[in-house]
């Protein structure tokens, strides 16, 4: 277990390279660097700046709707008979997933380096979306990257990201997924860096990626923990949230990495189970390596080839996960498990029969745990679920699962 | 001294530029490149560089990309890049051979695992594209104790105060890549090229080769004109692609632009 100075520790990461301990760091081509160190600077400028906060405040407040509820799931919780589950509701979030807050951020990063293109990888849409989202508000020229297996399964987010006057790019190479947009996205960025900014979609990625992500995406957590407060007046005993790179995770954990009686459950995707291989599970079945732009753990073979990855849902569907994610893991303060995705599924259904609340596929993961954990609990417990996005975006996969043509 | 030093102080003496092809390990076929690195000696090259195929090669564009499934395909692992190369130092013993890449095959197989194999197959300098010095601390000192060079990328949007930080973590030589894109991309412009190399002179003694859109005669030769170096890929490569159906033919035909290029630069 990590003593109270390891997590004050833990709290202050990166150190000044983008390292979390063993992980991050900044493993680009020398054509990027100065872009990052450029993004550096501007994002540590901005960040300290009060007008730029009062403008990030108040597009949240009154462009995403924050704060997003945090939400008491009375009927499932007596249905499991143990823990009370409550679901922090960034499915509420304009755009319908807690992306936005993200891309609110770096949109702004972008107006403010006066940028007129941005480009994003995306692979259930949500980033996509809510890419597209900022750049028509903010009339900026978008080009998102997705993997073309993702294309197929998200045809409504594709829809949506061309009418927000985004152009979408299927991206062929590779395993046609996640990783393979943001390779591409990666080398349009390489190509177009005088004009262009890469608003990554996830905590992870080269410095400060990773801990601009996070920063944005916090307010997740720092509401979550006052809101829990004010509901219920204690903390927390776990939270659960589902980690393929990891962004609604960090945002919702940061926050608290301190309160070290709160456990940090991260729920990656099992995809067809761990034993099969068929998974996106890096944490729980991976090694550290080094993939773009970061070192951390990694789905790759014995000779450091990165492996196909495989998971219902397209937003976890990912060999790598944030760099913070793999730090914590390795100094205890996070668990990560995995849920397949019958379980996901199931619990896709359950939420939607029994609270009314369609959960992403994504966060399905996060509800499954919940599931599983709750009846081991006592009543008086409490367990925090991100429910990182809507389920509306997964209505085909489920219907093509029940062969059902919608 | 080390292979690549000796190349560049004997080309000096001459007058000559270095060619410098790259292709990558393995593609289309086990059996092709071994033959091919030796004809490509025979036609010309002074350096030869290997590429290492990795799954997500984020820095090439699509004629790279290809040659790494090519090579995948039938499973060319870092161990046989460096079973390569010690095949070819049977035969050849001075023609320097730097291996290019992608970290994580050299992170998994470990930084003094492949130090020490890549020393034993006579592997001369090692390019990781996507390790900057900054990340390299513990990959240099382990380089350096076995004799290997290693060798960092300069960029378009290199600024002077970095240039000095790479060039002193480098050695060998330092590799210019000529234009802002992938490998294979854009053309590029030779008068901005001779203006940031003699921004980089000025802050090191390393000779410089520059790569990225060298792709006839013409542009080989107008850049052996202000370069140490003319790197040559996709062109390569592109032609490789052709013949993957007639893999034999592929040394003399890949040679036979080579022996081209070496003549234009030798004008």
């Amino acid at each position: 277990m990590p003593t109270k100075e390891d997590l004050a520790i833990a709290k202050q990461m990166p150190d000044a390279g983008g390292h979390f301990g063993d992980f991050g760091g900044r493993y680009v081509s020398e054509t990027l660097m100065a872009a990052l160190q450029q993004l550096e600077q501007t994002y540590e400028k901005l960040w300290r700046d009060p007008q730029f906060q009062a403008e990030f405040d108040y597009d949240l407040a009154h462009y995403v709707g924050r704060p997003s509820p945090l939400y008491h799931a009375e009927r499932l919780s007596a249905e499991l008979g143990g823990a009370q589950i409550y679901l922090k509701r960034e499915d509420l979030n304009h755009t319908g997933a807690h992306k936005v807050n993200n891309t609110i951020g770096q949109a702004l990063l972008a107006k403010h380096t006066g940028k007129p293109r941005v480009i994003a990888e995306t692979g259930a849409g949500q980033h996509g979306v809510a890419t597209a989202t900022v750049a028509a508000r903010l009339g900026l020229e978008c080009q998102v990257y997705m993997g073309i297996e993702d294309v197929r399964r998200q045809a409504l987010n594709v829809y949506r990201m061309k009418l927000l006057g985004a152009e979408v790019i299927a991206v062929e190479s590779g395993t046609r997924t996640l990783k393979d947009a943001m390779n591409e996205a990666m080398r349009d960025w390489v190509t177009n860096v005088d004009n262009t900014f890469y608003i990554i979609g996830t905590a992870a990625g080269p410095h400060p990626y990773p801990k601009l992500v996070r920063d944005f995406q916090a307010i997740i957590g720092r509401e979550a923990r006052q809101q829990c407060l004010a509901q219920t007046g204690k903390l927390p005993d776990a939270l659960i949230a589902c980690v393929g790179g990891g962004s609604n995770a960090i945002g919702l954990f940061h926050p608290f990495i301190e309160d070290a009686d709160v456990r940090m459950i991260g729920v990656e995707a099992g995809g067809y189970g761990i034993e099969t291989g068929q998974h996106a599970a890096p944490l729980s079945a991976g090694e550290p390596g080094v993939l773009h732009g970061n070192r951390t753990y990694l789905m790759s073979d014995d000779a450091g080839q990165i492996i196909g990855t495989h998971s219902v849902s397209a937003g976890l569907d990912y060999p790598g996960v944030g760099p913070e994610h793999s730090y914590l893991k390795d100094i205890g303060r996070a668990e990560y498990v995995a849920i397949n995705d019958d379980e996901a599924l199931d619990a896709f259904r359950r939420l939607t029969q029994v609270e009314g609340i369609m959960p992403a596929l994504e966060s399905s993961h996060a509800v499954a745990e919940a599931i599983k954990m709750a009846p081991t609990m006592d009543k008086d417990q409490i367990l925090l679920v991100n429910l990182s996005g809507r389920g509306d975006k997964d209505i085909h996969t489920v219907a093509e699962i029940d062969g059902i043509v919608v | 001294m080390s292979r690549i030093t000796e190349c560049f102080d004997k080309l000096k003496s001459q007058g000559r530029k270095a060619l410098i092809p790259y292709v990558t390990a393995g593609d289309p076929g086990p059996k092709v490149t071994l033959p091919l690195m030796h004809a490509m000696v025979e036609s010309g090259a002074d350096i030869l560089e290997l590429g290492i195929p990795f799954s997500d090669p984020m820095a090439d564009g699509p004629v790279i990309q290809l040659a790494c499934e090519r090579a995948l395909l039938h499973g060319t692992r870092l161990v046989d890049v460096l079973d390569i190369v010690a095949q070819f130092r049977e035969t050849d013993k001075t023609t320097p051979v730097v291996l290019m890449g992608y970290l994580n095959p050299i992170e998994v197989m470990g930084y003094a695992v492949f130090a020490e194999k890549a020393s034993a197959a006579g592997v001369d300098g090692v390019l990781t594209v996507d390790l900057p010095p900054e990340e390299a601390v513990e990959f240099n000192q382990l380089m350096k104790a076995a004799n290997i060079d290693v060798i960092y990328l300069l960029a378009p949007t290199t600024e002077e105060e970095r240039v000095k930080q790479v060039c002193a973590a480098g050695s060998g030589y330092v590799y210019y890549v000529s234009v802002k894109g992938v490998t294979g991309s854009a053309s590029l412009n030779v008068a901005e090229v001779a203006e940031k190399l003699e921004m980089i002179r000025r802050h090191t003694d390393l000779p410089v080769g520059v790569g990225f859109g060298i792709r006839d005669d013409e542009s080989a030769r107008a850049v052996s004109e202000v370069a140490d170096g003319v790197i040559v890929g996709s062109v390569l490569v592109n032609k490789i692609a052709e013949l993957s159906g007639n893999q034999e033919q592929i040394p003399e035909a890949v040679a036979a632009i080579t022996a081209s290029m070496r003549q234009a630069m030798d004008k």
